[in-house]
């Protein structure tokens, strides 16, 4: 067969754990490969090792049928492997060929040739079908583009097997379609994809072939096309997964968090909410949906007190919270699970069960007359590890910069469930998560809105907002364009909304 | 536990690289470095491993003279360093301290129960002070802590000058009267075990202060909350703690050690205040006390005495023939390898590595 990447019984241990416990990788040449798996299940570590990252304790790594031993990404990348990294890596004030070329300019004399480079990188993007402009500056052009220019980089250095690691997180559905075009382009000028994803859709749509890792095992790998996405989710999870959220139909009762005519300022002084007003209710679930970067981001820390606002009135049930400090608000009943989980939702230099009191330290039990009960911080942070089976090498002492992704995030969203708050702002909950943890995330969510809580869930997932919502406001530009109801419209009428081209209010098309 | 361990190998391969280059250097001049680590071990022991003379415990106590107040500035140091500041003021929080003992020792006729604390008080409240400064420019209008506490070590030279000099009735341009001995934590036992030395109670509040810095910043809520902000200021504000409330809190804190300093010196060490024409650079040994001993109580304490040693030993070097300058050149290697230590710790785990490829083969 021919098999252009072989990784053969790998083991790696780490401290406590086995990241992967012979586990065999084989893609074929030409071939879209998805790899799948929970957090934590050892997709990062078995790439990492892949890329020279890592040294695997066993086993052993074929390229071309030929055995190779991948010292550091050097080797990895002579050997034609690139990787399209999850966070670009790109210099903001550089043109697109500038940013590709780093590292490797070609020169003329002492003088860089950007016009040579300019010519090959239009020749490439020509290719594969990428129309990228070589000469445009990173900072002007979409996230979807910046991605591009990530594969490009990889395409410039006659990468031949093309890692994308979680490549649609930061994606809308249609930058979305169209990268499963240029993967699909990408295969057919003789590329090899392989493709680290937890979304079934996106394997069902693209992939060959995927292979399935659970708990650092390899599960199987299987043939897409006759595979159903419940089949691979019960492969990843080893269980049946519940894809459809359970919830009866919502109940709302009184206004708990109101919004009246905000404006709030976005880190370049401009406006980037204007003249917004929201209201969210008891028992409902107000979902949030939007292209990254249309204000959301302002209007939700605006709510929570990490912004300042312009002008507006915010309202927690009858109290005015505009300009309360943070630790009042959350006093009066707000959480907050933030978007940006390494700035704002943890402090990585914590341990676990440090950063699981990060609102109550100064409560009982936590402290007592200022001073810390470590015992009791530690009971909660084993209860909380139970109850939300957040993974972590050494228990509550794990420093959490070590944790995965998924499981920092698990732990966030354990600590603000547990508070139960009345007002409940939830920003990109399951980023990043598993089949198996958003299921539980949104059936915790779910949960508290039938305690009566009032949840604002701003996701940039539309299948997260359609699932879970009960009803759907649509910002762009930071402005609402559109309140609907999940049953009564699709991915297309919200797409279309999100890039501004459709009020549904007005029942009108705007330019 | 690989990272605690880390913690306390990393400083320790620094020293050893630091004594390491010092040796090189005394042997390239030419002498005999025996000559300098019997230097040094009398420096704080007052043990002479060469010459056969009886023990003298005067060194001992000159050593804890020397180690006393850069453990003191090196808390200082820390304690901001633990809030995610960089304060280098610990040397004018130092000075304002003294000046404030100096004034109280001078000014306030009371017993010693009453004198003694008194002055250590106002020397702590003066630092403190000190610190308040950069700490509310910081928090307030987010002027850079770095530039703010050198501006205030000038004014603290200066200020501490003009006082002692019109004020306080100096003697000689120089010095100010002698403190009444209630206002001294001086001691006829402690000097007589250690034959003569300066060796005073100054030691006291200097165990208290490391018994409160650990105690603070490990066992408090205060102190989680601090480290939290010196970590990430972002996810401090996010969980509702009042960061600018605690940059000057922790600036306060950090002035308190060091202000506290001064009094350890100038009614321990000494009996009079003195007017200076320069920095005496303890606020800088601080510094690098704090960064060997990696922020922590235990740390600094190691360090100060280390370098505390080394100052003692300087004197003793000199008489063997060598430059004491080799000292302040062994004592800035060992910050230079401290701060290095992500090379040493890349070179440990090639080192590693490598055993491990080795032994790969040797299955093979």
């Amino acid at each position: 067969m021919g098999y252009i990447i072989e990784m053969l019984n790998i083991t790696k241990d780490f401290p406590g754990i086995r990241a992967n416990d012979n586990v065999t990788l084989q893609v074929e040449e030409r071939s879209i490969h998805a790899l799948l798996g929970e957090n934590g299940a050892g997709k990062s570590t078995l790439m990492s090792i892949l890329f020279g990252l890592y040294k695997a304790e066993q086993g052993s790594i074929k390229i071309r049928g030929k055995e190779v031993s991948v010292e550091d990404p050097n080797v990895a990348t002579s050997l034609g492997i690139g990787m399209v990294h999850q966070h670009f890596k790109l210099v903001q004030n550089f043109t697109v060929t500038e940013n590709i070329v780093l590292g490797s300019e070609p020169r003329k004399g002492i003088l860089l040739d950007t016009k040579s480079a300019e010519k090959k990188v239009e020749a490439i993007s020509k290719l594969y079908g990428l129309a990228v402009d070589p000469r445009a500056k990173i900072e002007d052009i979409s996230v979807g583009m910046q991605q591009r220019v990530e594969i490009l980089k990889m395409l410039y250095r006659d990468a031949e097997i093309l890692i994308f690691d979680e490549p649609t997180a930061v994606l809308t559905p249609q930058e979305i379609h169209e990268l499963m075009q240029i993967m699909r382009r990408l295969v057919e000028e003789g590329k090899t994809i392989l493709l680290i994803t937890h979304k079934l859709k996106e394997i069902k749509a693209v992939a060959d072939r995927c292979t399935v890792l659970r708990r650092g095992r390899c599960v199987g790998t299987v043939p897409v096309a006759s595979t159903t996405e419940e089949q691979m989710a019960q492969m990843m999870v080893g269980r049946e997964v519940n894809f459809h959220v359970e919830k009866g139909a919502a109940i709302p009762k009184e206004v708990l968090l109101k919004i009246q005519d905000l404006d709030v300022k976005n880190s370049k002084g401009l406006l980037g909410v204007k003249k917004l007003s929201l209201e969210v209710r008891s028992g409902e679930i107000l979902g949030l949906c939007g292209i990254d970067g249309n204000g959301q981001t302002e209007l939700i820390q605006a709510i929570t007190g990490l912004a300042k606002i312009e002008s507006g009135h915010i309202f927690l049930r009858e109290n005015e919270i505009t300009s309360l400090p943070i630790k009042e608000r959350l006093d009066l009943g707000l959480g907050h699970i933030p978007e940006d989980r390494h700035r704002h939702g943890l402090v990585l230099d914590f341990n676990l069960d440090e950063n699981l009191v990060l609102h109550n330290y100064l409560q009982k039990p936590f402290a007592v007359w200022g001073v810390l009960n470590k015992k009791a911080i530690k009971d909660n942070a084993a209860r909380l590890i139970e109850e939300f089976d957040v993974r972590s090498g050494q228990g509550a002492a794990t420093p959490t910069r070590s944790m995965s992704g998924g499981n920092q995030q698990k732990a966030i969203v354990a600590r603000e469930i547990d508070r139960s708050p009345d007002v409940f702002i939830v920003a990109q909950p399951t980023r990043g998560l598993d089949v198996g943890a958003i299921e539980y995330i949104h059936k915790r969510i779910v949960a508290e809105r039938d305690k009566g809580k009032a949840i604002l869930l701003a996701s940039l997932e539309l299948d997260e907002i359609m699932d879970v919502s009960d009803r759907i406001a649509v910002i762009h530009g930071g402005e609402i364009v559109g309140i609907v109801k999940p049953n009564e419209t699709d991915e297309n009428e919200l797409g279309l909304m999100m890039s501004g081209s459709m009020r549904k209010n007005e029942k009108g098309e705007q330019a | 536990m690989t990272r605690r361990r880390e913690k306390i190998l990393l400083p320790l391969i620094a020293v050893f690289l630091g004594f390491i280059l010092g040796s090189l250097i005394v042997i390239a001049t030419g002498r005999s470095p025996v000559a300098m680590f019997a230097a040094m071990i009398k420096g704080f022991s007052g043990l002479d491993i060469i010459n056969d003379v009886p023990w003298n415990t005067r060194y001992v106590g000159e050593f804890i003279i020397n180690a006393m107040p850069i453990i003191l500035t090196g808390l200082a140091f820390a304690f901001a360093s633990r809030t995610g500041l960089f304060s280098i003021g610990a040397e004018g929080q130092l000075m304002v301290g003294s000046l404030a003992a100096t004034a109280v020792a001078l000014l306030v006729d009371v017993p010693r129960f009453i004198h003694l604390p008194l002055v250590l008080l106002a020397s702590i409240l003066a630092g403190a002070l000190w610190g308040a400064v950069p700490g509310f420019l910081k928090a307030r209008f987010n002027v850079h802590e770095v530039t703010v506490s050198i501006m205030m070590n000038y004014i603290a030279l200066h200020l501490n000058n003009f006082v002692i000099l019109n004020l306080l009735g100096s003697q000689d341009r120089v010095k100010t009267a002698f403190f009444p001995e209630s206002a001294l934590l001086k001691s006829p036992f402690l000097q007589s075990i250690t034959r003569g030395s300066r060796l005073n109670w100054g030691f006291i509040p200097v165990i208290l202060a490391l018994i409160i810095f650990s105690f603070i910043i490990n066992k408090t809520t205060f102190g989680y909350s601090l480290r939290a902000v010196g970590y990430n200021k972002d996810a401090s504000r996010y969980a509702g703690m009042k960061v600018n409330r605690n940059i000057v809190l922790s600036m306060m804190i950090a002035g308190a050690f060091a202000g506290m300093a001064g009094s350890v010196i100038t009614v321990g060490t000494f009996n009079f205040g003195r007017a200076m024409s320069a920095a005496e650079g303890y606020g800088f040994d601080g510094i690098a006390v704090a960064l060997v001993g990696g922020n922590e109580a235990s740390g600094i304490l190691f360090a100060g005495m280390l370098f505390g040693m080394l100052k003692s030993a300087q004197p003793l070097m000199q008489s063997q023939g060598i430059p004491r300058e080799i000292a302040g050149i062994i004592q800035a290697s060992i910050v230079l390898f401290v701060a290095m230590q992500y090379g040493i710790k890349m070179l440990l785990e090639r080192f590693k590595k490598k055993q491990a490829v080795t032994a790969d083969g040797d299955r093979a």
